[in-house]
This record gives C-alpha cells, structure tokens and sequence, in this order.
C-alpha cells in the first residue's frame, strides 16, 4: 500500500473520502480565482472607460463622473510606509528581547499580551484612535513634530538635501532614456518643497500620520510574532560561537543574530506592510476621508480600503464599477507584496542554509 | 581587578545601552494595549446595564437604547460561518495534509496562503458581486459568506499545523491493522488532535467575530433584530462602527459599551484556547 502522498485506491469509503478532499480543495482553490473574475466582472466598465489610465488620475469626483485612484495609491503606500517605519523597530526590538534577553516567564507573559494585542478587532482600534489617539496627536504629537522637523526648520532642509542627493542618479537615467527632463536644481527645488511641506498644515488629529500610528500599532502583534519565529530558527551555535570569540551580548546580537536572521526578519516587516496595506476599519476612522493626494502628512487623507468602505454603499454605476476597480487594485498589490515577501524569504534562506 | 581598556569599557556602554533600549522597545509594544483597555473599561463600563443586551438601539436624540439587534445578528452570522465555513476549512487542512504533495494538494497551499492576504475589504466586495447581486439586497447569507471567506484558510491552516505533529506512526499503525484510510484519519488520528483542532477553530471564530469590513455591504445592518438569513443583518462591528462615526452622544456610548463587549468576548475565546493549549 502506498503510504506516502496519495490515497490508496481499492477501497470505496477511501475513494469517497479522496473524493470529497478534492472536492473541496478544488472549490476553495475556484474560490479564490472566482475572486478575481467576479471583480474584473464587477468592475468591468470602469476597466473599459479608463484602462490603466485609472491609476494615475488625480480626480476623483462622483458627481461629476470622473475617477482617478491616484489620491488613494498615494494615501496606502503613504501609511503603510509610516507604519512599517514605525513597527519595524519596535517589532524586531520586542522580538530579540523576547527571544534573547527577558527571562522566560516575563518573556511568555510578554508575548501573551503582544497575543492580545493582535486579537483586538480593527474597529476598536478605529474608535479608541478617533477618540483617544487624535486628541493627543492634535494637541501634543503634531504642534511638537511641526516645530522640530516642520518647514523651515534645519532638519527638513537636511532632508531635502538628502533626498535630492539620494534621487539624482535615478532622475538622470530618466533623462538618459529621454522619460523626462530635470536638472539637478529644478529636482533640489522639487525635494525641498516636499521636505518642507511634510510636516505643515494645521494640526488636525486626523490624518496620513494617525493613521500610520495607528496601523503601526496593529501590525507589531504580527511582526513581531513573525519576526520571534525567524529568531527561533537561528540555531544556538551562532549564538554561542558570537559569545565564545568574546562578544558582548549586544555584540552577539547585531552581528550574529541579526545578520544571520535578515532575511526572515525582512520579509516578516514586507508582511507586516501586506497587512497595513489592506487594513481598512481602523484607517477608514482616522485618516479624515479627504479624495486628494495629500501634501502633509498632518492632511486628511483616503486609503483604497478606506474610500470603498466610505462610499461603496451610496454608489451606482460607473462610481460604483471604478470603486470594484480600486478593490481589484487593492487585492492585486496585497497579493503581489505577500508574493514578494515569501519569495524574498526563500530566496535569501537558500543562499544561506544550502 | 582588570584594567579595561578604553575600547572595551566603551564596548561595555554599548552593550548596556543597547539591552536597555531593547527593553524599552519590548515595554513599547505592549504599552498600546493597557491604554486601549484602560479606556474601554473607561468610557465603556458606564453604558454596560440590562438594556444594552436586551434593546435595539432608540432613534437619535433620544436617551436609552441597546445593541440587542448586533449581539443576535452577530450571533446568527457567527453560525452560518460555523456552519459552512469551519467545516470547509477543516476539510481543506485534512487535504493539505493527507494528499501532501499531490498537485491538489500543491495548488490548494498556494490558494490557502494567497487566500489569508487577501484584505477583507476585498473579500466583502466578491460577497457583493456573488450573492448580493444577484439576490438584490442585503442579506445574512452574503455576509455569512464573506466571513465564511474569511475563515477557511485560518482553519485549513490551523488543522494542517495540528494534524503535522500526529506522528507517521500512528497512520502506520492503524493502516498495518489493515484499516482503510479514511478510517484511521476519522477514527485514529482526528479524536487525538480534537483539542488543538478546535483551539485553531475557536482563534478563527475569535477574528471572525471583529470582522467588520467584510459586512459592510454584504450583511450591511439593521436596527430592529434578525427578521430572517434573506434580509439584512446587523453586527457588532459594524454597529460599532456606525455609531463611533455619529455626532450623537448616546450612540458614541453605546459604541464604547459594544467594543468593550466585544473586546471582552474576544479575549475570553483567546483566553479559552490557550486553557485548551495547556491541557493538551
């Protein structure tokens, strides 16, 4: 009898049972390509009307019939980016003290209530946000960060400067190919003008930057989880050959734990950023609901979660086909960042472990 | 005692302030969930009475009112997902584990990974486009549906980690005993893994149950109780949502009391499953 792999033939209750496995394996499998034919179907004629046009038009105005899903791109990466930025550290931090410094009792409690963390619904993130979270961001967060690094301040010059050097090279490939043409000075003008705005604007409490507190909040239970396991995996002898040569804890940690586990962490923090990307309730409350791309991250703002769960009820027609359109977008970058991740991690992990 | 060099004794400060700061970054993470429960408790303990569970929700303005129509519509959508998606899930990890690495098998992993990254948001609107459009409306089903969505890769993945750790001697065993196949997985391996099981079931239910973006449009709500799988259906989450984004006052306690209740019901099925862990 073939034990390995597949079920043996023969016997008709084995047969059966194969059957319905399949059965239901191949419908779970149709249902998720149904997915993608059902909201290609649903929205058809904003795929028709606009093509691939649709993502970079900067309007979006329902009464006047005009969709570009621009403003909302923008709004995604925008807090999605500001959210890993600000879980990465903390996550993979958590998960080294978790793994390599607490003693084990604090440790479990620890992840116990990380564990908790994760299983608070995004709506009660949402309501504790708009409530608690904005208030303190208006009134102390977004007065202190407008001072600090707002416009004319030295930091955001030096970010400017940063950013123009950092850019230069790619702007000139584009010159090269003849896909645009900046100067050095006009891309500087460019950077600074960004840099500077990044932190202007009244301080509104809702906005891009609370909502990015906010999904950074979530997404640490995840990363950090994801990040502890990729910390398990690195065996003992690494740990022990970094302290045998006369490491520092620290020294141990920097340069072989963390370097040995790179790869798994990189690609915990890229699904982390997957989870933010798609995260809607808690963002659709904080972020201000605003359909223009925002300047400032202290600017209302719209996410393509966010703007379907707003206006997908009050829709019809092509509002509502442009509106399945973003969806599908939305669902084809969660798709292709969690595909990214995990082909990263076994890319790098094959290098390493072979 | 051991004259430290001057690289050493700065080695020495680098490495307490580093471990230092890896604390302060552990006490970080969890810092957001004492102030999001000391607040639920704050503003949400005051609304918590009789009325709340037993009351549909009174119209603006006026004083009173309870989410009596989320708690039961949140209770029947909990049952279709137990009712189709929990079993299909369990299914779906039984294949993943039983056919290995068939080709069914190699694509259904890819189905069920690809499945969990999908946004919600997104799986409601499929729920839209396959059953709300065609029944033309707002309904239980569809949003039994998209949760049943929702659940079958957290299970199918659950039920394939658990049913992973049944040593290959115990199939060997009951299969040398010349027990058919299915036979030794019903009889053999499932009433042995029946805790782990359903700890994977409970944690899914216990995300299910937060869900709110899925049923915006597929269960959408309702504000006098479940009349029936065929017509809208109110929630918790979405109720909650609803009133946190009203400028009515009563509504926003009432918002508080439902996501202390459901935070409250959420943490006691975690709390459930890990009692379960540590029996097994």
């Amino acid at each position: 009898m073939n034990i390995k792999g597949r079920i043996a033939p023969g016997n008709l209750g084995d047969r059966t049972f194969g059957f319905i496995l399949r059965f239901f394996s191949w419908a779970t499998i149709a249902l998720f390509l149904g997915m993608l034919v059902f909201l290609a179907q649903l929205s058809w004629e904003a795929i028709q009307t606009y093509g691939p046009k649709f993502w970079a038009g900067t309007d979006w105005n329902p009464p006047m019939e005009e969709f570009g899903a621009a403003p909302f791109i923008v709004g995604t990466l925008a807090s999605s980016l500001i959210a890993v930025l600000i879980a990465a550290p903390v996550s993979v931090g958590t998960a080294v003290f978790l793994r390599e410094i607490a003693p084990r009792q604090l440790s479990s409690f620890v992840a116990f209530l990380v564990e908790l963390l994760a299983a608070i619904p995004s709506v009660v993130y949402g309501l504790w946000g708009v409530f608690v979270l904005a208030p303190v961001m208006r009134d102390q967060v977004q007065p202190f960060l407008a001072e600090w690094f707002g416009p004319e301040t030295y930091f955001a010059s030096a970010l400017g400067h940063l950013a123009t050097a950092f850019i230069y090279p790619f702007s000139l490939i584009g010159n090269l190919f003849g896909v645009w043409q900046i100067s050095l000075s006009e891309l500087s003008v460019k950077m600074m003008a960004i840099a500077h705005g990044l932190f202007d604007g009244p301080p509104l409490g809702l906005g891009l930057l609370t909502s990015g507190v906010v999904l950074a909040i979530m997404i640490i239970p995840t990363v950090t989880a994801l990040s502890r396991e990729v910390l398990m995996t690195v065996p003992d002898s690494v740990r022990e050959g970094a302290l045998g040569l006369g490491a520092t804890r620290w020294e141990m940690i920097r340069i072989a734990l963390l370097r040995t586990a790179r790869a798994g962490l990189v690609g915990s923090v890229i699904l982390g950023l997957g989870r933010a990307i798609g995260e809607t309730m808690a963002v659709t409350m904080v972020i201000g609901n605003r359909n223009v791309i925002p300047n400032s991250l202290f600017e209302p703002a719209q996410t393509m979660a966010s703007v379907i769960a707003n206006e997908y009820n009050e829709s019809d027609g092509l509002h509502l086909s442009s509106l399945a359109f973003v969806g599908l977008s939305l669902f084809l970058i969660a798709l292709f960042v969690n595909l990214f991740a995990r082909l990263l991690v076994r890319y790098l992990e094959r290098g390493r472990y072979a | 005692m051991l004259e430290l060099s001057a690289r050493d004794r700065r080695r020495r400060v680098t490495n307490v302030i580093a471990i230092g700061a890896l604390c302060v970054l552990g006490f970080l993470a969890i810092t957001p969930l004492f102030f999001i429960f000391s607040y639920l408790i704050l503003r949400g303990w005051g609304g918590l009475s009789l009325d709340f569970f037993l009351e549909i929700p009174k119209p603006v303005g006026e004083e009173g009112g309870g989410m009596a129509n989320a708690i039961s519509g949140s209770l029947v959508l909990l049952s279709l997902t137990a009712a189709f998606g929990v079993p299909i899930g369990m299914l779906c990890g039984i294949a993943l584990s039983e056919l290995k690495n068939s080709f069914t098998a190699r694509v259904l992993r890819v189905a069920v990974d690809l499945l969990t990254s999908v946004p919600s948001i997104v799986i409601g609107l499929f729920a839209y486009a396959v059953i709300v459009v065609p029944m033309k409306g707002y309904s239980a089903w569809a949003g039994g549906f998209a949760l049943s969505i929702v659940t079958v890769p957290i299970v199918a993945r659950s039920t394939e980690e658990i049913l992973k750790l049944v040593p290959r001697t115990v199939h060997e065993a009951g299969l040398a005993l010349g027990i058919p196949r299915y036979k030794v997985l019903l009889r053999l391996i499932l009433p042995g893994v029946r805790s782990g099981i359903l700890t994977g079931v409970l944690l899914a239910m216990a995300r299910v149950s937060g869900e709110t973006a899925p049923l915006l449009f597929t269960a959408f709500s309702n504000s006098f109780g479940f009349r029936g799988l065929s017509s809208p259906t109110a929630s918790l989450p979405v109720q909650i949502y609803t009133y946190a984004t009203s400028h009515d006052e009563t509504w926003r306690q009432l918002a508080w009391t439902g996501a202390l209740v459901l935070v409250f019901v959420v943490f006691c099925l975690n709390l459930l499953t890990r009692f379960l862990v540590r029996k097994s």
